[in-house]
């Protein structure tokens, strides 16, 4: 099943987007939040991200999911670092709202989707209408 | 005797700390107030990794931006983080700085920020003073300046891409949501780089 890592600059944001996808994710349990830093602060960690990426996959490749401003750097960067270290993890980063974009993209990973129908998932839910 | 690197990492730390505040009230007119709060985690989280004996520059510059990417927080984190790693690989093997040492180290630098942050010059960016200071320092080596000489120049260059940044609009970071209201106010990541480089020529000076 396809890993979905949750990047935010809050340790909240991202732990309670996880919490609420997994209402939809019939028991995906590859679903991890990479928010804030190690002690706590707002902010992102490219090591942290690169951590979560890793434990997010269990061979099926991982789509990121990230909010605003240095988050995307970020997993960037934490792409890099397993690229240098020789691990290659299929990930790919989702331009997409954080919540909307997760609760499709889990609704997806978890029906069996592949890396590129859980990115496209989650991409459209951009489109999505609200009112 | 600390190796030269670690007087030069140490000298940035001590300088940033000194500048902690004042970094964080430039963020706090045109961000979101954490710029020295980012830099001075994450540089003393990186004196607590080098040590006084680590001579090779390329090795410490790399762990010093391994650390960096982790423990800064905001997006000088990713960015300073890529070019110290950048600029250790040009190095690595390397115990003293020279001319051209320093030259294609800045150049990885610049290549690593932009890689990373997908920015130019004018954007009201640390760009705003490193591209200026590095074709100062460059066009000083090819006039026949020595280390010191260019890079005394080269700080000029920064201080004067940082008063340049008070005149143009951010289209890139936190301070892009502020759009023309940012004019006016001097970009905080051009601010600390040209502290990091002024932290270089005083090791470079003082030896
Ligand atoms: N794309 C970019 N390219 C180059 N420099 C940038 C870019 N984005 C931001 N910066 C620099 O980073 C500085 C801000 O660093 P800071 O550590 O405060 O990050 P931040 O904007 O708070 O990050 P975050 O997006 O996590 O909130 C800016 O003053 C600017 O010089
Ligand atoms: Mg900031």
């Amino acid at each position: 099943m396809v890993g979905i890592v949750i990047v935010s600059h809050s340790w909240k944001i991202a732990e309670g987007v996880c919490d609420l996808a997994h209402e939809m994710a019939q028991g995906h349990e590859g679903i991890i939040p990479a928010g804030g830093l190690e002690d706590g602060s707002i902010g992102t960690d490219a090591q942290r991200i690169a951590d979560a990426i890793v434990e997010a996959d269990t061979g099926d490749g991982v789509v990121i999911l990230a909010d605003i401003g240095s988050s995307i750097m970020s997993a960037e960067t934490a792409i890099e670092l397993l690229e240098d270290e020789g691990n290659n993890i299929n990930v790919v980063i989702a331009d997409a709202p954080i919540v909307e974009g997760t609760v499709c993209a889990v609704v997806e990973a978890a029906g069996g989707g592949s890396v590129d129908s859980v990115l496209k998932s989650a991409e459209e839910s951009r489109e999505a209408s609200k009112l | 005797m600390a190796s030269e690197i670690y007087e030069c990492l140490s000298k940035i730390a001590g300088i940033i700390s000194e500048n902690k505040d004042f970094l964080t009230e430039l963020d706090r007119e045109i961000g979101d107030s954490d710029h020295g709060i980012n830099l001075a985690r994450g540089f003393s989280a990186v004196m607590e990794k080098v040590n006084p004996e680590d001579a090779d520059i390329g090795a410490t510059l790399k762990k010093s931006g391994m650390t960096l990417l982790s423990k800064v927080g905001g997006a000088s984190g990713p960015l300073y983080g890529t070019a110290y790693m950048e600029a250790g690989k040009v190095l690595a093997g390397k115990t003293e700085l020279d001319a051209e040492g320093l030259k294609s180290a800045f150049e990885a630098a610049i290549a690593g920020i932009q890689k990373r942050g997908k920015a130019v010059k004018g954007e009201k960016t640390m760009l705003d003073a490193i591209i200026p200071a590095y074709e100062t320092y460059s066009q000083k080596l090819s006039d026949g300046a020595d280390m010191i000489t260019a890079l005394e120049a080269a700080c000029n260059s920064a201080r004067e891409g940082v008063e340049y940044t008070k005149t143009i609009i951010a289209t890139k970071g936190r301070a892009s949501y502020l759009g023309e209201r940012s004019i006016g106010h001097q970009d905080p990541g051009a601010t600390s780089s040209t502290l990091m480089l002024e932290a270089v020529l005083d090791v470079l000076k003082g030896k």
